[in-house]
């Protein structure tokens, strides 16, 4: 473990890029087996089952450390992240541990078989040896998360680099559903395997939001243009007579979407779709809101009456696979050809619709089309070169993004809340209201779009100005007017106003304005009205 | 017997009627007694000020022309029927705990302090009395320093692998105490020593008081960071990254504070490092410290209040939370921490 929390020293000590990468590549190049194909596991969001509950961790620690539980549990807060906690209040130890990463990682999976008097003295017992960084690193693979400022992204380029494998193969390589028990870094990293796992995804491209109109993105005619969804972006595999749906998030959605099991029967092998899951209206034979989605998201199972009322289709606006070929470098337009080959002809019964490509002259002609967007239960338009690959990750320049304006209110703030990790000690999570007569009715809380000056000044006023605490909850004096943004606004019974927002932020302090001149109850319905 | 008590907490801050004089008042008074020179205890506006000969000069250099008068440490005065003396805190150079004695009654307001010694402050001394104001600036179990020897092996360390480098080390601190206790701590074998101007007119202040310090060269407009090799720059926090700071071309920035202990805050400070250095007392120090002076009555003010007071009460002693005018050194400001 020593080599993994000097890792984990040397990137969490630096800003820089380069030092990180730098870092990772020694451990990569250095490191035992078992213990890279870890720290990939570990650093692409994969960690050994929970064995130990949080409630107890507070509660050992807190007795060791000597203690009241009370006042751990108001360290907690302040510090805002528990591994570090707990690592924080225990009495400080010097020794140190020869046992590898791997090895830590295989006793802990072991407890889950204990009994609670032996997971306590593993605990106590590590507690007691590991110092320093070991010990919080002991405590991260407990509690899990390593949010550490490593994306993806740089850990594919060090892997890359202490390999020699390329970026994109590697990103390949790491997609799908492989867990560090099942398989090798000689699997995973080195051996050349074209039957690879039938499941496995393709990287996903991503675009960048467009900023400003597309003048400058030249002629008209070079460009392919199609809506942006309000959906789940989503691959579809089908490969030996088995599918696979997956999320952008790399998550297995197969068992959520039952109906797309029909695309076995409509799709030949050997074929990968890029697209959007979206809630299809059959009867009109087009796409229901977001909101109608959101029933479906985080549902493992779908009760047979939520099938009926809400189905789901793949919008599919590209073609990965085609006849068990890797399409990614042809060009979009090719793909895109084949793609319409591919959907030709498919029934209404099939889970799977072509997304249109919207025609077009000039960019005006686009405008207008993107203004039509929310009628057509999109966000905006998708911008895509006709000649471009299909590369892996956010790339800049072939693929574009351009959303619709958000919709804005004026709100005030009464509710602050201190935030985790990075944030803890500065309120960032803050409950927004509208006037309805002389009373403010809350409707939305808000926790992004504030720079760090922002915030640590909002932080002191939320000091001086609490009314009341309700646990971590203040309530503030009314007096801050935020310009509120979102992207969509939906009758909600649960929620006092009536009404519920879709991806809210803080898009501007609005220091210039006086509180009774925040928007209104009123106002939020009229939106609701045009938009919901 | 129930009688007023020596110090009451007041609106202009904590009030001795026996003697008729504030102690760090944040209001302008007629006679303030002045703990330490930072900003959020040595006010301006009173017509006369008490303070440490070595608290003085930096007071009258970030105060003015104000009418003060020095005291020793360990003298005793009489104010009205008030025994006053002035007692090492430990903090900064020059800082104080205040005794007040009235009919035999002892009351320490400590200030801010810290138990360690660091070489350049006078050394903290725990006092007997009755009563005891503490601060609780880092009055949470999580915060618990290191040896300063130990601190400064780490800070060399970064110092040399940066100059190894060919990159200049930043280091942010506070120009009053903290800064000099870094500059104390540094091995000038390393490379050159340079200052920003805010750091180095405090310098000046401790030199001619007697403080030994290691030769600083003030980084002004003229000076041309490529004659200065593997230097580390001493800086306010505030002038990390800024335009001055960039002159000096490929560099890594560091920040020394007791907040450091909480990776979330070093994080937030974007810095490449956090060195965890502090002139307040951890919470060992402090309960070590308010055990040492056998009072049984507990005023707690600036910082985790709350938390330090439900502590204090739930282990024994009497203890109460003194409000104050400033939240102290919190998170958000951060001064001398």
């Amino acid at each position: 473990m020593k080599e993994f929390a000097a890792l984990f020293s040397a990137i969490d000590q630096s800003t820089k890029t380069t030092v990180k990468v730098d870092a990772l590549v020694r451990y990569f190049e250095q490191a035992p087996k078992d213990d890279r194909l870890w720290t990939i596991a570990l650093f692409s969001g994969r960690r050994p089952k929970r064995a130990v509950t949080t409630t107890r961790l507070r509660e050992w620690g807190a007795e060791m450390a000597g203690i009241p539980l009370w006042l751990f549990e108001e360290c907690y807060p302040i510090v805002g992240d528990l591994a570090e906690t707990i690592a924080l209040v225990l009495p400080p130890v010097t020794t140190t541990d020869d046992r590898s990463l791997s090895t830590w990682i295989t006793d802990l999976r072991g407890l889950s078989e204990a009994d609670e008097t032996a997971r306590r003295e593993f605990v106590l017992n590590a507690w007691s040896t590991l110092g320093g960084t070991e010990r919080f690193v002991f405590n991260k693979l407990i509690t899990g998360g390593f949010r550490m400022g490593v994306s993806q992204k740089l850990m594919t380029r060090a892997l890359a680099r202490a390999t020699g494998r390329s970026e994109a193969e590697l990103a390949h390589r790491l997609m799908g559903g492989w867990q560090p028990d099942t398989t090798s870094w000689e699997t995973l990293i080195e051996i050349d395997d074209p039957g690879a796992d039938a499941s496995r995804p393709y990287p996903f491209y991503l675009a960048y939001a467009l900023e400003g109109t597309p003048e400058d993105l030249g002629e008209t005619s070079d460009w392919r243009a199609e809506w942006k969804w309000d959906g789940i972006r989503g691959q579809l595999i089908v490969r030996d007579g088995q599918h696979f749906v997956w999320s952008r998030g790399e998550e297995l959605m197969t068992d959520r979407f039952p109906e797309l099991a029909r695309a076995r029967d409509f799709l030949p092998d050997g074929t990968v779709m890029d697209g959007e899951l979206l809630v299809w209206k059959p009867a009109s034979d087009s796409p229901a809101s977001f909101n109608a989605l959101q029933k479906r998201i985080g549902r493992k199972t779908v009760p047979k009456k939520l099938l009926t009322e809400a189905p789901v289709v793949l919008h599919a606006y590209d073609l990965l696979e085609w006849q068990g070929e890797d399409l990614r470098d042809t060009p979009f337009a090719e793909r895109r050809r084949l793609l319409e080959t591919a959907c030709a002809g498919l029934p209404p019964e099939a889970p799977v619709r072509l997304s249109p490509q919207l025609s077009f002259d000039t960019w005006e002609e686009l405008a207008d089309l993107r203004a039509e967007a929310r009628a057509e239960q999109a966000e905006g338009v998708m911008l895509k070169r006709g000649d471009s690959a299909y590369l892996v990750g956010r790339k800049k320049g072939d693929w574009w993004k351009w959303k619709l304006d958000p919709l804005t209110i004026d709100a005030v703030m009464i509710y602050a809340q201190s935030g985790h990790g990075r944030r803890a000690n500065l309120f960032t999570d803050f409950t927004f209201a509208v006037w309805n007569g002389n009373d403010l009715v809350p409707f939305t809380k808000a926790y992004s779009g504030l720079t760090d000056a922002e915030f640590r000044e909002i932080t002191a006023w939320v000091r001086k100005n609490t009314l009341q605490r309700f646990g971590p909850v203040r309530q503030v004096t009314p007096h801050h007017v935020f310009e509120i943004a979102f992207e969509g606004i939906q009758e909600s019974p649960r929620h006092k106003s009536g009404v519920a927002l879709r991806f809210p932020r803080m898009s501007r302090w609005r220091q210039d304005k006086p509180l009774q001149e925040a928007n209104t109850l009123d106002d939020l319905k009229d939106m609701l009205r045009i938009y919901g | 017997m129930a009688h007023t008590p020596i110090l009451t907490f007041t609106e202009k801050g904590i009030y001795c009627a026996a003697g008729d004089f504030y102690i760090d008042p944040w209001r302008p008074v007629q006679r303030a007694l002045i703990t330490h020179g930072h900003a959020d205890h040595a006010r301006p506006g009173h017509a006369s000020y008490l303070a440490t000969h070595t608290a003085l000069p930096v007071m009258r250099h970030r105060l003015g022309d104000i009418s003060a008068e020095g005291i020793g440490f360990g003298e005793t005065r009489m104010i009205g029927d008030a025994k006053v003396s002035f007692h090492p805190a430990g903090h900064v150079p020059g800082s104080a705990q205040i005794r007040i004695e009235v009919d035999g009654e002892i009351w320490v307001a400590s200030g801010d302090y810290k138990t360690e010694g660091d070489g350049l402050s006078e050394t903290f001394e725990p006092l007997r009395c009755h009563h005891f104001i503490t601060e609780s600036t880092f009055g949470l179990p999580v915060f618990r320093w290191q040896p300063q020897a130990t601190v400064a092996s780490e800070i060399n360390a970064w110092w040399a692998r940066c100059a190894a480098n060919g990159k200049t080390a930043f280091l942010g601190a506070y120009a009053l105490g903290k800064a000099q206790r870094l500059l104390s701590m540094l091995d000038p074998e390393t490379g050159p020593i340079l200052t920003h101007g805010a750091v180095e007119a405090t310098n000046r202040i401790l030199r001619e008081q007697g403080l030994n310090l290691p030769q600083t060269v003030q980084a002004t407009a003229d000076v041309k960071p490529k004659d200065y090799p593997g230097a580390i720059v001493l800086a306010p926090p505030s002038a990390l990254g800024s335009a001055w700071a960039r002159k000096f071309g490929a560099q890594e920035s560091a920040f020394a504070s007791g907040w450091m202990q909480l990776r979330g805050v070093r994080r937030r400070r974007a810095g490449d490092r956090g060195f965890v250095i502090s002139d307040h007392a951890d919470w060992a120090g402090l309960i070590d410290t308010i055990t040492q002076t056998g009072a049984e009555n507990i005023y707690v003010t600036h910082g985790y209040t709350d938390i330090f007071t439900r502590y204090m009460n739930e282990n024994g002693w009497n203890a109460q939370v003194v409000p104050t005018e400033f939240e102290g050194e919190t998170l958000d400001q951060e001064p001398g921490a």
